[in-house]
């Protein structure tokens, strides 16, 4: 019993030194224009994403005029098959937007585990786990997932996996990187010594003091995610080629861009705004990170 | 983390080769000479390993984990027909001789035999090989001076007003996917700010070639060189502050030389290293940028027959420009590591 009081005495101090920095780094990140404006832009595409397709005046399959032309009662006019534009895209940002985050999620959750065995384990499993990485580096993300659906079909699981996938080896080295000189620091050392559980190290010792790293790369892979996925569907691959998307919609009104812009225009600007956004987040939390650590050097 | 008082031996763990560096210098040639050459041959080696790798998962993934003939029949697939073209591309052998008589094939330029077209898969894409190679290469023209331009002035003038403006700008055109890139371009200049001032899409007569137009070259090139500029010119940015914070650029100007002096005889040839890695990042995000761009403009190179290959579940095809364009990834990877320790002599020491 007296050797788990001792653990407490030990690991304790430095999990809350360390986890301090990361309430202090969403403050100071927040302090900046430029991650306020990233989550305005990001909230507001969120919100239209999510809520828009209850203000939707028509249903986004429904005919409600002539192809391509501007009834006076439509906003944005119809589509190239007589669809109302602007419910296609208050319908068309939930897909996108939830495949993306749950890829981005999946690959950052493989990333994390990859990059922390490696830099724990300093032996063979790194040279074997960072070389598996380069394989997967070793092509382009969008076209790893045109692969996997030319003959499994462009089904949202696969996508999810396929990005997932091709996002977990940047994640991975990322966190290896980071992780790399906290393994070397004393608690682990102490924790080693006392018996915690290796999962334990990695989760609850290490990972605390990497959050800052994976947080800037976490939103850097979410606007990836976002572009890979909405590429494919504006490619002509996503789950359903008929259901309001905005890849999709850019991709089917391209050839009606003279005479009726707002079909594509309008998820364009949708796209433009949502990655800028989730960009400018980044950035701030980046800033945010530096500065903390400019202070820190100079105390 | 700042109550940890083991700064120094995790300091010392990140630059490993710190001693070695200076103990080592000037030992026999020879060894370093095979040095080198050990590197570069290893280097090569574990090139082909990634890009056999590569082979196994382009193929389990279209060939082995789905039914290439039902992707291909569809739902007109019956019973019969399904068995038929099993047959015709001997899906009904191992998945090891299948993946076998494909690689050698492979290797002997025999990259099989079109599903759709019914031609030669080297007959249907090599002249897109070509194709793309020049859109690649009128990118690379305009955007590698320019990335490196913007890189290194901002570095230069960090916290400025150019390197505050520099670094928004590319943040923000480095956040946009290629499509929408592209499809602004074309708002803008082809259909509804400016119509018709710029072809919004490549029409080549057949038998014609890309650069018999250029005016058509103007869009895709834009759409490749606004992708990749903001990116690369990122990373210059960034490796060229590491050069400026370095401890002989600090001596050089310890030592009372010139700005200009400092820069062009210390700085400089120190860039070299890194601007290496910049052009390797430049070919390589090219080399995967082509795929959406080429399929906007309707630009007839490997990039937009990729997205038909697909789209036809035209296997042969999928899995040969797949190999290609990884091939192409590895080798300017492989070229630029290379290239690197060749011109950085700190590196070359070491190994």
């Amino acid at each position: 019993m007296s050797a788990i009081a001792d653990t407490g005495i030990v690991a304790v101090p430095e999990v809350a030194a360390a986890r301090r920095p990361t309430g202090r780094l969403m403050r100071t990140a927040l302090g900046l224009w430029r991650t306020r404006i990233g989550l305005m832009l990001v909230g507001a595409l969120v919100a239209i994403a999510v809520f828009g397709r209850f203000f939707a005046p028509h249903s986004p399959t429904a005919f409600v005029g002539q192809p391509n032309t501007q009834p006076a009662n439509l906003l944005f006019g119809t589509d190239h098959i007589g669809q109302d534009v602007w419910s296609r895209f208050l319908w068309g940002g939930a897909q996108l937007l939830a495949v993306s985050a749950i890829a981005t999620i999946l690959g950052l959750v493989l990333g994390v585990i990859v990059g922390l065995l490696s830099a724990y384990s300093r032996n063979w499993l790194d040279d074997v786990l960072m070389r598996a990485m380069d394989v997967i580096l070793a092509l382009p993300q969008i076209m790893l997932a045109l692969v996997a659906v030319t003959t499994l079909g462009a089904t949202s699981w696969l996508i999810v996996l396929a990005v997932g996938l091709t996002t977990m080896p940047r994640v991975a080295r990322v966190t290896r990187a980071a992780a790399q000189p906290v393994v070397e620091r004393d608690f682990v050392a102490a924790a080693e010594a006392l018996g915690v559980a290796r999962w334990r190290i990695l989760f609850g010792e290490i990972l605390p003091n990497i959050l800052s790293p994976l947080m800037v790369e976490a939103s850097l892979r979410l606007t990836y995610s976002i572009a890979i996925i909405a590429s494919l569907a504006f490619l002509g691959f996503s789950t359903d080629p008929n259901g309001a998307n905005w890849g999709t919609m850019i991709q089917e009104n391209q050839l009606a861009l003279v005479s009726q812009p707002w079909g594509v225009v309008l998820p364009v600007v949708a796209i433009t705004l949502l990655t800028i956004g989730t960009s400018l987040v980044g950035d701030g939390v980046a800033r945010a990170a530096i500065g903390i650590d400019r202070g820190r050097a100079a105390e | 983390m700042a109550t940890a008082p083991s700064g120094s031996p995790s300091g010392d763990l990140l630059v490993p080769a710190g001693p070695p560096v200076a103990a080592r210098p000037r030992r026999a040639l020879i060894p370093q000479f095979g040095g080198i050459w050990g590197f570069v041959i290893r280097r090569i080696l574990l090139g082909l390993l990634v890009l056999f790798i590569v082979s196994i998962v382009v193929f389990a993934a279209t060939q082995a984990l789905g039914d290439p003939a039902r992707a291909i029949l569809g739902r007109q697939a019956t019973p019969e027909s399904l068995k038929a073209l099993r047959d015709q591309l001997n899906l009904d052998r191992s998945v090891f001789s299948q993946y076998w008589s494909w690689l050698t094939g492979l290797l002997h330029g025999d990259a099989g035999v079109s599903y759709a077209a019914q031609i030669p898969v080297s007959d249907l894409i090599d002249e897109r090989i070509v194709n793309s190679a020049f859109l690649v290469f009128c990118s690379a023209i305009i955007s590698l001076p320019l990335a490196i331009a913007i890189g290194a002035y901002a570095a230069l003038r960090r916290d400025k007003l150019f390197d505050s403006a520099s670094s928004l700008i590319t943040l923000l055109f480095a956040a946009m996917p290629e499509f929408v890139i592209g499809l602004w371009l074309v708002v803008i200049f082809a259909t509804t700010v400016f119509p018709g001032t710029l072809p919004s899409i490549t029409q080549i007569p057949p038998g014609g070639r890309p650069w018999d137009d250029m005016t058509a070259m103007i869009l895709p090139t834009a759409t490749l060189v606004l992708t990749v500029t903001p990116y690369v010119a990122r990373i210059m940015r960034a490796s060229m502050i590491d050069v400026l914070e370095s401890d002989y650029v600090e001596m050089a100007r310890l030592k009372g030389l010139s700005e200009r002096t400092v820069l062009i005889r210390h700085a400089l040839p120190n860039a070299a290293g890194p601007a290496f890695q910049v052009i390797a990042i430049n070919l390589a995000y090219l080399a995967g940028g082509v795929i959406v761009v080429e399929y906007i403009f309707n630009y007839p190179g490997i990039g937009s027959a990729l997205v038909d290959a697909v789209n036809n579940h035209d296997i042969p095809v999928v899995q040969a420009l797949a190999m290609l364009i990884a091939a192409v990834y590895v080798g300017v990877n492989l070229l630029a590591d290379i290239g690197t320790i060749l011109v950085t002599p700190r590196l070359r020491t070491r190994l």
